[in-house]
């Protein structure tokens, strides 16, 4: 019996949105009596925080704190079109949809403002605290609020945008598939270090350093969150989870949580992330997606490191104790044994 | 966690309030305290449960329904079969334009997996509905079943789906989905190395803590409202509305937070069949997946097999890739030939190859559906890809992740795809990892740039 | 099936029903309390977003029965915050980001408590040990675990930084 040790790497790009594009997603952004900001959208959050990271971006556009933002989603009647949340296409295309809305929001803001002020929009500027003033000139200046009262009940201007957010869809050409499949791609490199027990088959995963190129991290404790996230189901896909076993077969599928293994809280690698940005040029402030990468990157760096550790290699997903021991006996490459 | 701002920093403002910042999120509130609304969070007066019977054969003709028994049933209202459905057989992506359509809502004259949908029971218990399904009788005649990919594109494999005709999808391109760069067969001729590999995933689950599910409710507007976990509220409202033959105005789909979507919530397969038992009977009806259901019957990720065959010069040049993916798409499409063609899109990685050649299929077997899942058509191909940069690397003898340097794409490079890199960071992710997890590399490749096409 | 009568104190306040005998606790709490705090990931006992106290332990109350729990003290996650103000393992799961979807955190939350309402001051291993039968799908569980011993740390605060911690 041993335990052994070996180090793998793994590279790997993502696009950001549907494929080929073609997916559109409409926003809708209005000023309450008060100023406050509603986000009228149809899209689901799934727990990756987009309602939160829609709100910074529309509070960056119009210039406001966030808190000011409301995010009211999820609802046919009142949000308009958005194709989805899955493609990582919902900061790009959803963030894109609403900077466009907002934009012409705090145009209206921004006229209005200029009203009470006597002056030129274009001299106006907002403090990201709830305040608008002339450049050059703080203390000459009117809260968000009042602007926000004054269009309703003394000017008669209704502070509010739409944003449409559409790639025009590509079709592959059927000889030789020229395409446009995105518009932008996020990019990761991963080390994992991993220790095999050649007794058992059983693969502990000690550590994990993922790079990801993100485009530009809107909220960095957020990105961490689906980073984090993200390497745990790679590890989990990588070492435990099939529904099918022995695939092709269907026998022994697993019906539930007893027989479907992932890992738990006692299983958990060191994981530690780093960000570098490089913003994409049509991504709203430069971000790309980054919620499916990071589920991809870890697997191949784990089975690298499962070669590094036992010399042989084991080419079908998952990378389970059985298929493990099984290269072990067989003491050469096992490439696509499931039984 | 880290941001390394150097990289990239005349590409970037940052002159930001908002965005940069480690705000909390909004929703975290309502989380803890157990307040966020998922769509099962509520009681509804007078709810019915829709109980599915489902198919135990692989592949079966259907030769006779029996329904009489469960509609006796105390507590049974509503049995819905495949004539009830106003329009039964659809795809998903024809809103895309992407058909034919292939899948019944309920099974009709065969059944194509085992757990593909035959009958619904409605009753007014979640007990009375199993008992009642377990007393509707379906009597099959069993048919020879085809599992694997490469089996069911082979003459003579019994044919999964009548409506395709044929055990692929067809694309314009034909059996596959064809990629085409340069000339593979003379590159690969040209080449001091050539390996040639398989790899194989099965399929995974996405296991969201939450189940599949949705409760109908009528509205007092002669409207249906549907509390949906569904992670595309207009993609399903749309389909809903094409399998009942309703327009979709009358229909109001109300979405909470997905409790765990992973690509597991983009299927439709609950929504319609609710809508219409609502609509048939006049009252709320739920459907909610049990873990089982969730387990084997919602979609999975596609297994796929993946075949490469590299030519690579003793430099560490990759000068050829042929690929050939096949994508077990199941019984049906959903959203595979989607997947499959974005698979398609992905290869050969990012690396800058002269001479790529792609060839992927959509393939149908008897099995439950597959369907999108995180990374789709991406995940598994990333898994081939990086193990075969390993091998590569090992085979010319060149640190694993210095052979990825050589090889790495750069602004201006020509894609497999005709399209121009634009946008590239990977040489700058790998520099990084090198240093920080400490993983010497020859100092030239810590030199190199995505914004300087490679020389020589 | 006929109805029985079922006495318990529900998050601090007694609360008597009449319900059908051999529904479970979950059952009772979402259906007949307006209790949705308590999530039914599994109705099998595998997943923990079920979890409530009842007389201090965690149960899964997807395999509870209803009867079961009468005149005892049965504790969800609608009663833990106090006079508007968020427990304090309410308010560390908010500032470490333990919260995606959200689905887990009420099971995760319920278990955490019943932990340092046992052990005030527990290390890494405790807290996963304790937490053991919770599934969750989105954080890969590290940021729950910080927030768990970043609330048992605020009850002893002069105490140094458990074993563990990363």
């Amino acid at each position: 019996m041993a335990k052994k040790r070996g180090r793998g790497v793994a590279a790997v790009n993502y696009p950001t949105g549907m494929n080929l594009g073609g997916d559109p997603t409409q926003a809708l952004v209005h000023a309450t009596t008060t100023g406050n900001f509603v986000v009228s959208l149809s899209s689901v959050d799934l727990g990756q925080g987009m309602k939160s990271i829609i709100a910074q971006i529309c509070a960056e556009t119009l210039g406001v704190p966030a808190e000011r933002v409301i995010i009211d989603t999820a609802d046919s009647d009142t949000g308009p079109h958005c194709m989805g949340t899955f493609a990582s296409r919902g900061t790009h295309r959803i963030g894109n949809a609403v900077i466009a809305a907002a934009k012409e929001a705090r145009g209206v803001l921004m006229e209005v403002a200029a009203d009470l002020l006597e002056a030129d929009p274009a001299d106006l500027r907002t403090d990201g605290m709830g305040n608008v003033h002339v450049v050059g000139a703080p203390g000459v200046s009117v809260s968000v609020t009042d602007v926000a009262l004054a269009a309703h009940f003394q000017k008669g201007r209704s502070i509010a945008g739409r944003g449409m957010f559409f790639i025009p869809r590509s079709f592959p050409s059927p000889t030789d598939g020229a395409m446009k499949p995105s518009t932008c791609y996020a990019h990761a490199c991963a080390v994992t270090e991993v220790e095999v027990d050649t007794e058992t088959g059983e693969v502990d995963v000690l550590s994990l350093k993922c790079v990801y190129e993100v485009g530009r991290a809107l909220n960095p404790k957020i990105v961490e969150q689906q980073l984090v996230g993200g390497a745990w189901m790679a590890m989990s896909h990588a070492l435990y989870e099939t529904t099918e076993p022995y695939y092709p077969a269907r026998d022994h599928g697993p019906a539930d949580f007893n027989e479907y293994l992932m890992p738990g809280f006692g299983n958990l690698p060191k994981v530690e992330i780093r960000i570098i940005e490089r913003p994409a040029p049509d991504g709203p402030y430069g971000a790309k997606g980054l919620g499916e990468m990071c589920a991809n990157v870890p697997i191949p760096a784990i089975a690298n490191a499962v070669f590094d550790a036992i010399g042989v290699r084991i080419d079908s997903l998952p990378l389970s104790p059985e298929k493990i021991l099984r290269a072990l006996q067989a003491g050469g490459d096992d490439t696509h044994r499931n039984s | 966690m880290d941001i390394n701002k150097n990289y990239f920093s005349d590409e970037r403002g940052e002159d930001f309030k908002e965005i940069g910042q480690p705000r909390q999120r909004a929703d975290t509130f309502g989380h803890v305290k157990g307040a966020t609304q998922f769509y099962a969070d509520r009681n509804v007066a007078g709810l019915l449960h829709l109980c599915m019977v489902r198919s135990p054969h692989h592949h079966a003709r259907i030769l006779r329904i029996d329904t009489s028994a469960a509609q006796r049933h105390p507590g049974v209202k509503q049995i819905i079969t495949a004539k009830d459905v106003p329009h039964n057989v659809y795809t998903v992506l024809n809103l895309i334009n992407f058909g034919p359509e292939v899948e019944p809502v309920l099974a009709f004259d065969k059944v194509r997996w085992r757990g593909e949908p035959v009958v619904a029971v409605i009753a007014d218990r979640e007990r009375s509905a199993q008992e009642g399904a377990a007393l509707v009788r379906v009597d099959y005649e069993e048919l020879p079943a085809v599992f694997d990919v490469e089996e069911a594109l082979k003459a003579g494999a019994p044919l999964v789906n009548e409506y395709h005709g044929q055990n692929y999808y067809r694309y314009d391109s034909g059996e596959s989905r064809k990629v085409k760069l340069g000339d593979v067969e003379t590159a690969l001729r040209e080449a001091d190395y050539i390996l040639e590999e398989r790899y194989d995933s099965s399929p995974i689950e996405h296991a969201p803590l939450e189940t599949t599910g949705c409760i109908v409710v009528p509205d007092q507007n002669n409207r249906l409202i549907c509390y949906t976990g569904t992670q595309a509220i207009f993609f399903t409202l749309d389909n809903a509305s094409i399998i009942l033959g309703m327009p979709p105005h009358r229909l109001h789909f109300v979405g909470g937070t997905a409790g765990g979507g992973f690509g597991g919530k983009v299927d439709c397969t609950v929504e319609p069949i609710t809508l219409l038992a609502a609509m048939l009977t006049g009252r709320p009806v739920a459907f909610i997946y049990n873990r089982y259901e969730e387990m084997q019957i919602s979609s999975p990720r596609a297994a796929e097999r993946i075949y490469l065959k590299d030519g690579v010069m003793k430099d560490g040049r990759i000068v050829a890739r042929q690929v050939r993916l096949y994508v077990d798409s199941g019984a049906y499409s959903r959203h595979s030939p989607y997947g499959t063609q974005k698979a398609a899109a992905h290869f050969p990685g990012p690396y800058t190859i002269p001479n790529v050649q792609i060839d992927c299929y959509c393939v149908y077997t008897n099995r439950t559906p597959s369907s999108a899942m995180r990374g789709f058509g991406v995940t598994i191909a990333d898994f081939a890809l990086e193990v075969q940069m390993d091998k590569l690397a090992r085979l010319v003898g060149i640190d694993p992740l210095e052979f990825r340097f050589i090889n790495a794409y750069r602004d201006g490079d020509m894609k497999a795809h005709h399209q121009l890199t634009e946008g590239a960071a990977l040489i700058e992710c790998m520099q990084e990892a090198s240093v920080w997890a400490n993983w010497p590399v020859d100092p030239r490749v810590l030199r190199m740039s995505s914004r300087e096409r490679r020389t020589g | 099936m006929s109805k029985v009568p079922v006495e318990m104190i529900l998050n601090g306040e007694e609360r008597a029903e009449f319900i059908d005998s051999g529904i479970t606790l979950l059952k009772f709490l979402r259906d007949k309390i307006n209790d949705f705090t308590a999530k039914a990931g599994c109705l099998q006992g595998t997943c923990g977003a079920c979890t409530v106290l009842v007389d201090v332990v965690p149960r899964l109350s997807c395999i509870t029965l209803a009867d079961d729990c009468g005149g005892r003290a049965v504790e969800t996650v609608a009663g833990l915050a106090k006079d508007g103000q968020l427990h304090p393992l309410q308010r560390a799961f908010a500032d470490h980001f333990a919260t995606q979807c959200g689905f887990c955190t009420p099971g995760m939350l319920m278990a955490a408590k019943a932990l340092l309402d046992a052990n005030c001051y527990p290390n890494r291993a405790e807290v996963e040990d304790a937490l053991s039968g919770n599934i969750c799908r989105c954080t890969g569980y590290e940021p729950i675990l910080r927030a768990v011993l970043s609330a048992a740390r605020s009850n002893a605060p002069d105490q140094p930084a458990p074993q563990g911690v990363q």
